[in-house]
This record gives structure tokens, sequence and C-alpha cells, in this order.
């Protein structure tokens, strides 16, 4: 297994710290709570629409360094974006942190979110890196009951 | 031997305790802890959740398999007359180790979680009805929890909880105003696997018996750590997990008065547990065979029962004080690391330092820990009361196990000052 530093990314140990974008979002069109019950991890995620766009997104909760720190990074990204582009980066995000961790990352296309890369590494984090992801595709589902990773 | 050679001498003086003791001689019996984690001797932290096994444990499974097996209860021939033997000797070894009345009060099961079903679905079906009451504690771990609240659901009982207070220390008061005539079951655990409390057993026992209540005892965490003496604890029921004093898992104790026991029906049904069957009348078999439903685990009550042979030689007694020593070493030690706070300060405690790091979330500090070589637990232990008691959605846990010296705990505070660097 690689050494942590490979994990605790500086960009993320910032994330971890000053989280972006970490407060309620109401009124919004929708909100998931994301559950990590062998942890305890849980973050709700609350996202406006306008347009078929993502116009605000933002997170409430607790977690550990990767999983607050994934839900602050995701928020930053996803503003702006339209709801397939950002299930578009969902689907690259999950490819990326389940690759064999010698295999290449699409940096054009993941951008910041490539910080994550070092997941690869440590398999029994990638439940605590899409947690908020997870969250954020049930929430543009249309659901509203609270998601687990179990 | 004064600290033994291999071990770090510090400042403070050695007892009467480690003099006696030498665990780098137990360490020699364990093979898996000369396992290297990424080129760093393993540190393993994390007895509460499973204890490592002697080679005598392994040995006695090899040897079952190589030399002795067959099923028990049933043959002529000769290897079923030996496992019979190993696995009725296993079970003598247990009463003996916990001080039972008669063997026969010895069931065995797949571990705690099932001896603490059993007694919830065969005594309380039996004889907790609508309006009764049940008495946990908080401090439970989920497996004394979720059988009573089933029970409760089935029977229109009531659950009452016993508060602790924030030190990790049962609040006694509140228990005497909660016992009544209508308090059939007390189920409580003797060491909390989440703070480390010992619990007042015994104080606990006389008082329920005194409204006529019966006592369930999780003995989980307590028995890897201290003599147990079931005459002594007076308790009615008393259950306990082989896996975590250092035997085989899947194989667990549920000791109960014959007298109860006798009047209860079975739990499970099939072969093993009968005197005659007819398609009018099945008459069920004597204890311990009416709970033991089926073929049971022989090879894991034999090595359970060379576990118990272990712990005999090196003693109980002598295992509890070089804990004792060690968990006051690791407190001492782990409030020397900024941010760091220990949760669980009970009066008497066994084997367990559970804390939060201002620095960093436990799943963050046990991926650090893990890094050095040092197996903690970071989570909520099953134990999501405990945790929610104290505000906190998770803690780090470092569980101590005879074969642990103090250099395990130097390794641990070095790691955590590690923690706060790569967090600060």
């Amino acid at each position: 297994m690689a050494d942590t530093r490979a994990l605790y990314e500086q960009v993320i140990l910032d994330h971890n710290k000053n989280p972006r974008n970490f407060h309620a979002l109401e009124p919004c069109d929708c909100k998931v709570e994301g559950l990590n019950p062998l942890c305890g991890d849980h973050f709700t995620v609350y996202v406006r629409l306008e347009g078929g766009r993502i116009s605000d997104i933002a997170f409430t909760g607790a977690g550990c360094a990767i999983s607050k720190s994934s839900a602050s990074v995701m928020t930053n990204v996803l503003k702006g974006k339209t709801i397939a582009e950002a299930r578009m980066l969902f689907t690259k995000f999950h490819q990326m942190i389940t690759a064999n961790p010698d295999a290449p990352v699409d940096e054009a296309a993941l951008g910041k979110l490539r910080v994550f890369s070092g997941v690869r590494e440590f398999p029994v984090r990638i439940k605590c890196a899409t947690l908020a992801w997870h969250a954020m595709a049930s929430a543009l589902d249309g659901h509203n009951n609270a998601i687990s990773t179990e | 031997m004064s600290g033994s050679t291999a071990v770090k001498i510090d400042a403070r003086p050695c007892r009467q305790s480690c003099q006696a003791f030498s665990v780098e001689h137990i360490r020699k019996d364990f093979p898996i802890l000369n396992t290297l984690v990424r080129g760093k001797p393993l540190v393993y932290l994390d007895n509460a959740a499973t204890t490592q096994k002697p080679q005598a444990v392994i040995d006695a499974i090899n040897h079952y398999y190589t030399a002795q097996n067959a099923n028990v209860h049933r043959g002529v021939h000769h290897l079923s007359q030996v496992a019979t033997c190993l696995y009725d000797d296993a079970r003598q070894k247990i009463a003996a180790f916990l001080n039972a009345t008669v063997e026969c009060e010895i069931i065995f099961t797949r571990g705690t979680t099932e001896s603490i079903n059993l007694v919830a679905q065969s005594y309380g079906r039996q004889t907790i009805h609508e309006g009764d009451e049940i008495i946990i504690s908080g401090m439970e771990h989920h497996s004394n929890i979720v059988p009573w609240q089933i029970l409760c659901q089935q029977t229109g009982a009531k659950l009452r909880v016993i508060p602790f207070d924030d030190d990790g220390n049962l609040i006694m008061d509140e228990f005497d105003r909660m016992l009544n005539p209508r308090t059939k079951m007390v189920a409580v655990v003797h060491v909390s696997n989440a703070l480390g409390t010992v619990n007042p057993i015994q104080e606990i026992t006389a008082k329920a018996h005194a409204v006529g209540a019966r006592v369930l005892v999780d003995g989980a965490q307590s028995t890897p750590h201290t003599a147990i003496d079931l005459k002594a604890l007076d308790c009615d029921f008393f259950a306990c997990s082989g896996h975590k004093m250092y035997g085989p898992t899947g194989i667990g104790i549920l000791y109960g008065r014959a007298e109860l026991l006798d009047a209860m029906p079975p739990y499970q049904s099939g072969g093993d547990m009968i005197l005659s069957v007819t398609f009018d009348k099945t008459i069920y078999g004597r204890l311990p065979s009416k709970f033991e439903a089926g073929t049971p685990h022989i090879e894991g009550a034999i090595a359970l029962g060379a576990a118990v042979d272990y712990l005999n030689a090196a003693g109980m007694e002598t295992i509890h004080r070089h804990e004792q020593d060690l968990l006051q070493y690791a407190t001492d030690a782990v409030e020397t690391v900024p941010g760091l706070h220990i949760m669980g300060r009970a009066r008497e405690k066994a084997g367990v330092l559970a804390f939060t790091m201002d620095a960093a979330h436990p799943h963050d500090v046990g991926q650090i820990l893990d890094e050095e070589g040092v197996a903690v637990r970071a989570g909520h232990h099953c134990a999501q009361p405990v945790m929610q008691r104290f505000g906190v959605p998770a803690t780090t846990r470092a569980s101590f196990g005879m074969y642990n010296n103090r250099n395990d705990v130097d390794a641990l505070v070095a790691a955590l000052h590690k923690v706060n660097k790569v967090f600060a």
C-alpha cells in the first residue's frame, strides 16, 4: 500500500480544514442525506437548479477528511454545470478512484478532482470519497430519501 | 525478570506484577505478532474487536483435523469417542474457568450475540409479557440492545435504559429508581467495549434479584481481562465469545442457571437436541443438548478449551494486573498528545482506551496509525447510543490484550503525534 501522503494531498487537507459551500441551502430544489453507517459519516447535499443547470450547491454534515474534502471540492466543481455534465463527472470520478493504481488519470476531464486519485491505493476509503457524490446524484434523480453506502 | 531485556525500560518503577509476568515470553506464543505491516512491526491494539491466537490454539485446531475429527455424541467408533471426549472436556474446562456450578449450565453457541438472542427468545418469550419491563444500560453493544427491542415488540414489554455519567460510570441511583416488581430482566454489559467501564455486576444482581428480576451479563469484553466467578457474580445468564479470549471465531458460551435452562423451551431444534422423536411427540434432550441442535462447532469448542488452558497457565489475576498497568501507562502517555480527549474515565476500567482528536476524524486517525503498523479501531464500535451520549460521530479505540507491552503504547503515541503533524 502507498504512503498516506498519496492520500492526504495538500488540497484535500485544505478543503477538510476550510470546507467550501459548507452550509444549508434553503429553499432548494432537491436535497439528499448520504450516510455511511459503518463509520457514521453523514452529509446532506442541497442543489438549486435553473434551466437544467446547477445554479447553486452546498452541503452540511460531518465526516472524515476524505469525505468532507470530497464534498467540498465536488460543490466547487459542479456549480454552474448542467445536470448531464454533473452526472458525467461523477462517472469519471468514480472510474478514477476505483481504477487500478497504475491506470492513467484523465486529467483534462477531471481537473481539480484528480487530487483524489490517491484513493485508488486505499480501497476502504472509496466510500468516503464518493459519499457526497452519491447523495448529489440521488438528489438530481429527484429523490428525497437518505441514501446509504451499505 | 525486571521489565525483561527486550522491553524498553522507562523511568517508571516496574511493579511486582510485571516482574512476575513476562510479556516477552507471552509474545513468542503468538506467531502473528511477527507480522510486518509495510516494513514496520505490527502493533496490534484492536483486541476488543478480536484477539490474536496463541500457537496452542492454532495447534489444537490443526491437530483436531489431522488426527481427531469425527462427529460427536453418536458414534461407537474410535474417532467419534475421541472427538466426543474432547468436546465434553472443553465444556468442563470452560465451566471451571467461569466457576459455574455444574457443567450442563455451559451451552456452546456461535458467540455472545447468539447467546443473548437465545435468552431473549427462549427465556424472554416464555416469561416476559405486556407491561413487564426490561432494563439495559446506556453503554450496551448493539447485540445487547436489539434482541431486547425485538422482544419488547413481540411481547409489549417496555425497555428502560440506565444512564451513565460523563466519566462513563452507570448512575446507580437511576437504576434503583427504575427497579420495580414489573422488572423482569436486567441485561447489562460487564465491561463496555466503547468506554472500558467495568460495571458493578454484583450490586446490580443483588438489587435486581431483590425485585424478582433475572440478570443477564454480557461478558464478551470482561472474560479475556479478568477472572470470572459466576458464583460470586450471582447472575442468571452470562454470555461471552471465544474469539475475544484468544480462541477461535464462531464459538461462544451461554451460561444459564440450570433450573432456568431446564424450564426454557429450545431455541433451535433438530438433531442432537432430542431424547426421542415420533410424529406424534418429541421429547427434548437434557441440558446442555437441548440448546445445541445440529452438529456443533466441534473444533471451535476444543480450541476454546485450549485457549482456556493457555489463560489458566498465564493466570487471569496476572493478566489482569499486567493489563491494568499497561492501561495506566497508556492513559498517561496519550494525554501528552495535544488535542486528544479520552472518552471514558470510569472509576474502574479494563483494556480500552477510546479517544477523539481535535485535528482529525477517527477514520483519518486510524489511517495514519495504520501506516505506522498500529492497528486500532475507528468508528462507533457497535455502540451508537454511547457516541450519541457524548455527541461524537465516532471515536478511535486502542484496546489491549495480554501480549501488548509498553513498546506498543510508545508506537501508538508516536503515531498520534504524526496525526497532529499531518493535520496541522
